[in-house]
C-alpha cells in the first residue's frame, strides 16, 4: 500500500531525474529509490520472480535509471513510465529470457526539443490517469492489474479467477474506457 | 503510410506487450506495426503509461537491508540493464524491429520454397510462437491456411484479400482459430508479410512451454 511519500507527484520525480543527470545527485538517487524500488521489487515478485532475484533485478532497474537519465524525455512519458518500461524489458530478460523487439522511432522522435508544454501536459494527465485508476471499481482494477503484473494471459486469469472468459474481457473493456477518458 | 493503415492492432494485444507478456514472435508483430502506425504507437503510449501509473500506486515490497548502497556500488561498477532506447527509422520494406531478426533487408532474407511460388523464412524466436516472413506472388492463394490458435499476418509489401476484407501495407490480421478463410495475394505486386502463430502450442503456462517439441510449421 501506498503510505509513506504520498505527496511526490511527476514532477518532483522528474526534477529529481534531472539532477541526477546533471549533477550525479546522490540525495535525489536516494528519494527515487526508496520509493520506486519496492514497487519494482513487487512488481517483479508479482510476476512470478522470486524474492532474491527480484531485489537483484530492483536494483539494476535502479541503476539503469541513474546511468541512462539523460535518455529520459518528460515530454514522452512520465518517471513512473519510464521506470515502468524498463522494469518491464529487465522482466522479460530475467523470467522469460526473451528478446524484446522495440518498435523504430518516427522520424521526428528523440532529437526534438523537450518541450515544456508537452512536458505540463504530460503531468496532468499523469495524475488524471492516477485518480482514474484509484477510482476504477475492484474488480476491473484487480484484472488490470493481473494483466500488468500477474503475467497472466486473458484465458490464464479466467481459471485463475473462475470467471468466464467473455467478463474479463468485457470488464477489462470497461475498465480501458474510463482510463482512456482519463487520459483525453 | 498511416493514412492508408485500416487494420490495427487490438487493445488485448497492445496491452500485453505492454505488460511484457506476449511470446516473443507476436512482439515482433506488434512493434513492426507500431513503427509504421502512428496511431498505435500513440495507444501503445497510453497502454505504458497505465502501467506506469499501476506500478507507482501498488504495493510494495521492502528492499533488502543496504539496498542503496548495493545498488550505488552497481552504479559505479556499471553494469546495468539497458533501457528501451530510441531506434533510428531505416530504411526498405522490413520494418526495423523485423530487420534485427533478418540480419538485413529484404536482400538478406533466406527464402524457401514452400510450393506454388510461395517462399517462406522463419525467424528466429523463443519457442511460445513462431514468426516467418511469406512471400506470395501475385495473384497465388495463401497455402495451408487453416487457423489454430492466434495468427497475426502484417502486410509488409503488396497486398490481400480474403471473403470480407482487403489488408494492405501496414494492415494486421487478427486472426483466431474460429476463422476460416482463403487469402489471395493482390494480382498487381508480390505480396509479403510477416506472420506469426502459437498455433503449434497450445499452453501459454510456463512448465509446458519448455516441455512443448517445437513443430516448424
Ligand atoms: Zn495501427
Amino acid at each position: 500500500m501506498k503510505t509513506e511519500d504520498k505527496d511526490e507527484t511527476n514532477e518532483d520525480w522528474v526534477a529529481c531525474i534531472a539532477r541526477i543527470r546533471d549533477h550525479q545527485d546522490r540525495a535525489a538517487f536516494a528519494v527515487l529509490f526508496q520509493h520506486f524500488a519496492p514497487r519494482v521489487k513487487a512488481f517483479l515478485m508479482r510476476s512470478g520472480t522470486d524474492a532474491a532475484l527480484a531485489e537483484e533485478c530492483a536494483q539494476d532497474v535502479m541503476a539503469t535509471l541513474w546511468q541512462k537519465a539523460h535518455l529520459f524525455d518528460p515530454a514522452r512519458a512520465s518517471a513512473a513510465t519510464w521506470i515502468f518500461t524498463i522494469a518491464r524489458n529487465r522482466k522479460i530478460d530475467a523470467l522469460r529470457k526473451q528478446q524484446r523487439p522495440e518498435p523504430e522511432d518516427l522520424p521526428w522522435g528523440p532529437e526534438a526539443e523537450p518541450d515544456q508544454a508537452d512536458a505540463l501536459a504530460l503531468q496532468q494527465e499523469t495524475a488524471q490517469l492516477g485518480a482514474a485508476i484509484a477510482a476504477l471499481p475492484d474488480k476491473q482494477r484487480v484484472l488490470i492489474e493481473k494483466a500488468y503484473f500477474g503475467d497472466l494471459s486473458h484465458s490464464e486469469i479466467a481459471d485463475e479467477t473462475g470467471l468466464p472468459l467473455g467478463t474479463i474481457k468485457s470488464r477489462i473493456r470497461l475498465a480501458l474506457d474510463r482510463l482512456r477518458h482519463a487520459m483525453k | 503510410m498511416t493514412d492508408t493503415i485500416h487494420h490495427h492492432l487490438t487493445d488485448p494485444l497492445l496491452m500485453a506487450y505492454s505488460a511484457g507478456t506476449l511470446p516473443e514472435a507476436f512482439s515482433m508483430v506488434v512493434a513492426a506495426h507500431v513503427s509504421m502506425c502512428d496511431e498505435c504507437r500513440a495507444r501503445l503510449g497510453s497502454f505504458d503509461a497505465i502501467g506506469g501509473s499501476l506500478i507507482d500506486g501498488a504495493e510494495t515490497v521492502a528492499m533488502a537491508d543496504d539496498s542503496l548502497g548495493a545498488t550505488l556500488a552497481r552504479i559505479e561498477a556499471g553494469a546495468t540493464a539497458e533501457p528501451p532506447a530510441p531506434r533510428k527509422r531505416r530504411r526498405g520494406v522490413l520494418p526495423g524491429p523485423v530487420q534485427d531478426y533478418v540480419g538485413g533487408n529484404l536482400d538478406a532474407v533466406k527464402w524457401r520454397p514452400v510450393g506454388m511460388g510461395v517462399k517462406q523464412a522463419i525467424l528466429p524466436t523463443s519457442r511460445d510462437a513462431s514468426a516467418r516472413l511469406l512471400y506470395i506472388p501475385a495473384g497465388a492463394a495463401v497455402p495451408d491456411h487453416g487457423h489454430n490458435g492466434t495468427e497475426l499476418t502484417l502486410v509488409l509489401q503488396g497486398a490481400f484479400e480474403d471473403e470480407s476484407d482487403r489488408f494492405g501495407v501496414g494492415d494486421v490480421e487478427v486472426a483466431d482459430d474460429s476463422m476460416e478463410h482463403t487469402p489471395v495475394a493482390d494480382i498487381g505486386q508480390d505480396c509479403i508479410c510477416l506472420a506469426a502463430t502459437d498455433a503449434p502450442l497450445r499452453f501459454r503456462g510456463l512448465l509446458p512451454r519448455l516441455a512443448q517439441p517445437f513443430l516448424r510449421i
